[in-house]
């Protein structure tokens, strides 16, 4: 095993905690973004070219975009129903 | 369950299954010390029988072609699925927000993000092309290559502009494309089985090895693979992004 697997192989163990210790699920979106960065360079250094092509687009866009947008929506019900609460207690 | 006796079942659990996982992993072989048949033998045949340069590609289209189609179709049935579970409900309303729709804004989208978006819309395009058609020759192929193509219309989101990703990507034509992939794919099996009288099975003249029309129905499927998985990816962002952006209410 080369230097650059064991750098390849840490960056995923250190990245796979970050994910699961970001707090805030919309910084934890980037994070997961660059965990899938360091995936794909540890498929690339382990000779699969094919698997981190597909991995390099899967997690740094794919995913994320999906994310984000069922983010947004879970946000923008929330408000609603924030709006909805305070109108009947105003009502 | 109490913190304390969760912590405790953890203190003996945690440390009982790392020491299981080390000594699992010194037993395991070295990287790259594979002594299977099975593996020698796609080696030794990649380019002498199936003229294809990238066996990762001979190996998804043609020697375990048939392992694809359930592949595919997977791909296509969670598609199908997610299109079920975010259509417009009853009591939701399509609602076009025209200053956000149109041309929304992220916070703090500069002039040059949109130019570098706007830029990245050919390259993804022309990159997916060429990692789709050139999947039998170098790393690559349909999937990874469909995925990239995917890209070009999003990153016109990231330019600012939903509706004109749509204006791009109409949904009809991508819901077109996807379903055109994966009907695609599944006739180049079914030609092996009409030419040649077994599912999959090449019927292709397979070329010179090297060159972009080789490897028989290689180039194909790759196509066919790229088309569905582009459609896919992009009938999926889509719907996301109906939801999110335009479709408003619903049920309380």
């Amino acid at each position: 095993m080369t230097i650059l697997q064991i750098a390849a192989l840490a960056a995923v163990a250190i990245g796979g905690g970050a994910v699961v210790a970001a707090p805030d699920p919309l910084r934890q979106v980037i994070v997961l973004g660059v965990y899938g960065l360091s995936l794909t360079v540890l498929f690339f250094v382990f000779q699969a070219p094919d698997v981190s092509l597909s991995e390099i687009v899967v997690s740094t866009v794919g995913l994320p975009v999906m994310v984000l947008l069922a983010l947004r929506k879970v946000r923008e019900h929330e408000l609603e129903q924030e709006d909805h609460d305070e109108q009947e207690q105003e009502g | 369950m109490s913190r304390g006796v969760r912590l405790a079942l953890f203190g003996i659990a945690g440390p009982g299954l790392a020491a299981v996982l080390v000594i699992a992993f010194t037993g395991l072989p070295d990287f790259g010390a594979y002594h299977g048949i099975y593996g020698q033998v796609l080696t030794g045949i990649g380019v002498s029988v199936r003229h294809a340069t990238d066996l990762v590609t001979a190996l998804n289209f043609d020697i375990r072609g048939f392992d694809t189609v359930g592949e595919e179709f997977i791909l296509f049935s969670s598609v199908v699925g997610v299109v079920l579970i975010l259509r417009e409900l009853r009591g939701e309303e399509e609602e076009v927000h025209q200053e956000e729709s149109d041309e929304h804004h992220f916070a703090g989208a500069s002039a040059s993000l949109r130019a570098l978006a706007l830029g990245l819309v050919p390259s993804a395009i022309t990159v997916g092309i060429y990692v789709v058609v050139h999947g039998q020759l170098t790393p690559g192929g349909g999937f990874q290559g469909g995925v990239i193509l995917a890209v070009g219309p999003l990153a016109v989101f990231l330019a600012g502009r939903y509706m004109s990703m749509k204006a791009l990507a109409p949904t009809v034509l991508v819901e077109i494309g996807e379903s055109l992939g994966a009907a695609g794919y599944a006739l180049v099996g079914l030609g092996g089985l009409i030419f040649v009288g077994v599912f999959f099975k090449n019927f292709i003249p397979l070329g010179i090895p090297g060159h972009i029309l080789s490897a028989g129905q290689m180039p194909l499927a790759s196509i066919a693979v790229g088309l569905e998985v582009s459609g896919a990816f992009l009938v999926g962002w889509t719907q996301f992004f109906d939801q999110a952006m335009i479709i408003q209410g619903g049920e309380q």
